[in-house]
């Protein structure tokens, strides 16, 4: 796919871009950002169409999609240079209004699929065209109205809805497995009527291929992804949950991430 | 108020961005409503907090969802549904409580709703609606219907006496004129005290006004006049007194430099036997039964 080796381009940018915008701000989060940046990029270049929507409903990862929205030319520079300021539009979390793109504001987990189920359903009821695309995080499967959503998508058949699980194996306090184990995540979905993907979140060929194909009812991905991706000192690492980032350790991250995707975007696609 | 409820939407069953959730209730009364709406009549199961995120959702493709349950079911459960997915957004989402206040009597503390518009208050966007007779329902629903934001209306049983003319809704209405205290209702209580007033001394009884909206934002002229004339405001409502209607009124009153000399507040006080019954149980042991009420009313004086 000739797309696959534009997006690696993409992907090194934003990996950069959302490091100092962190860094500038001196806020947290990136961890679970970077677990989830490859998504959101492969999602708005390579996958989303006029008539799709999109909810993050991990909002915490606020700065990857605003990051996204900046590689699509939707924010400027001088909108990421406000990212946490007062006076900003550009919150922790996503705001409720006055950011075209932005759907719902988000942050409480356990909304953001709901709200897309609902956007499909009425995309249904009106028969209009164009998916919904959901981006969770895996802890937030501790929630109980994402169970009571999945419910719903299958009894309404709602094929046009796509949820994707940024599985990072990490949530605020510990592992997934030690706070409140899902495992086989896949399997459940399976059993409460999903069509149901396992792939590998920071593989962009896997991603597009995975979010272009045609559902067949309402459908699971669970992205397998590693929190911190591409930062060795991040990577696996919870504390990077919430860590703001020293002046060295930016460094250190830039250099690597400008190392790393330096062989990637080599590598045959 | 139900049954009129029903009605009143299957009228607008023909508008394709009208859609009806419900929480899996309103079995023998909303079949009718079900029929004329097909798809569009959503059973959300029980599962509340989804069925109000969809709801917000649905607004977002241009579609006008109205959401229906008992009323602590749908406002209780899914209280941060309602925050952050309506609220936040200021999204047309009309809720609809059935039973509210003591409403499903003996059903027990889960079935009450007596802190919901309190709590709803408390929230960015929100307004109120509690009519008190059977004829605000429908004027109700089709202003609701052309309301930008959220909304809840607060639905209970039909008290009024079949023999009164009433007046048009509107936010707020004075239903009789008399010469003692200024007695301010909210929700059906209203039309059992009426019914009880309407045949006593009008230079005894109280000057009868029913409030439908909340949050207050003005304080009508006339509404003070009698205040002023009488003295003494008494404010009647199937709510606790945190965060109910009494407690703004008097609010908005001292911000306006027009509070009254004497400030009576009936409303809602819990369970204090710890045991359960009927409507009329509760509302007794609170004080607020319109037997107690109008004992009492009929006896004060003018100060």
């Amino acid at each position: 796919m000739p797309e696959v080796s534009l997006i690696h381009a993409t992907i090194r940018r934003a990996r950069l871009r959302l490091l100092q915008m962190h860094f500038e701000s001196g806020v947290g989060h990136i961890g679970g950002n970077l677990s989830a940046l490859d998504t959101l990029l492969c999602l708005y270049h390579q996958v989303l169409q006029a008539d799709d929507a999109f909810i993050l409903s991990k909002g915490h990862a606020a700065g990857a999609l605003y990051v996204t929205l900046w590689t699509c030319g939707q924010l400027q520079d001088e909108d990421l240079q406000q990212f946490h300021q007062d006076g900003t539009r550009l919150s922790g979390h996503p705001p409720p209004h006055g950011i075209p793109g932005i759907l719902f504001a988000t942050g409480s987990l356990g909304h953001g699929l709901g709200l897309a189920t609902g956007m499909a359903l009425g995309k249904k009821l009106k028969a209009e065209p164009g998916r919904v695309f959901c981006l969770m995080s895996d802890g937030e499967w501790d929630e109980g109205a994402n169970w009571e959503a999945i419910i719903f998508a299958r009894q309404h058949n709602l094929d046009n809805l796509t949820f994707i699980v940024d599985a990072n194996g990490l949530q605020g306090w510990g592992t997934t497995q030690e706070i409140a184990n899902l495992e086989p995540l896949a399997e459940k979905f399976r059993a409460f009527g999903l069509v149901t993907d396992e792939i590998d979140g920071h593989d962009p060929a896997a991603l597009i291929a995975t979010l272009r194909r045609e559902p067949g009812g309402p459908r699971a991905i669970i992205a397998r992804t590693v929190k911190g991706h591409g930062i060795s000192f991040m990577e696996h690492k919870m504390e990077w949950h919430y860590l703001p980032l020293t002046a060295p350790l930016y460094e250190q991250a830039v250099r690597e991430v400008t190392e790393r995707c330096a062989i990637s975007s080599a590598e045959p696609s | 108020m139900r049954n009129i409820l029903c009605r009143a939407l299957v009228d607008r069953a023909a508008d394709p961005d009208f859609v009806f959730l419900t929480g899996d209730l309103g079995y023998k009364a909303l079949e009718p409503l079900r029929d004329a709406l097909g798809p569009r009549f959503i059973n959300a199961g029980v599962a509340e907090q989804n069925m109000i995120a969809v709801a917000a959702g649905l607004t977002r493709i241009g579609l006008r969802p109205w959401v229906y349950s008992i009323a602590p079911f749908v406002y209780a459960r899914p209280f941060e549904q309602i925050r952050n997915d309506l609220c936040l957004h200021n999204l047309p989402v009309k809720l609809v409580g059935n039973g509210g206040g003591y409403g499903y009597g003996v059903m027990g503390g889960t079935h009450h709703a007596l802190e919901d518009y309190g709590a709803l208050l408390s929230l960015l966007n929100m307004r109120v609606f509690v009519p008190a007779f059977a004829d605000d329902v429908p004027a109700l629903i089709e202003k609701l219907d052309h309301l930008a934001g959220p909304a809840y209306l607060r639905l209970g049983s039909v008290e009024e006496p079949k023999d009164f003319a009433l007046p048009a809704y509107a936010p707020w209405r004075r239903i009789l004129d008399g010469g003692g205290p200024t007695l301010l209702v909210v929700g059906s209580l209203a039309g059992s005290l009426l019914a009880g007033l309407a045949g006593a001394d009008a230079r005894q009884r109280p000057s009868l006004w029913v409030l439908a909206e909340l949050p207050i934002t003005d304080l009508p002229a006339a509404f003070l006049d009698d205040l002023r004339r009488s003295g003494h405001l008494y404010v009647v409502e199937e709510h606790v007194p945190r965060g109910s209607a009494g407690q703004m009124l008097a609010h908005q009153l001292l911000t306006a430099g027009a509070a009254p000399r004497r400030f009576t507040h009936r409303a809602a006080q819990g369970y204090p036997s710890g045991r359960y019954g009927s409507q009329k149980f509760h509302r007794r042991e609170c004080g607020i039964d319109p037997e107690t009420l109008l004992a009492e009313l009929l006896q004060v004086e003018v100060v």
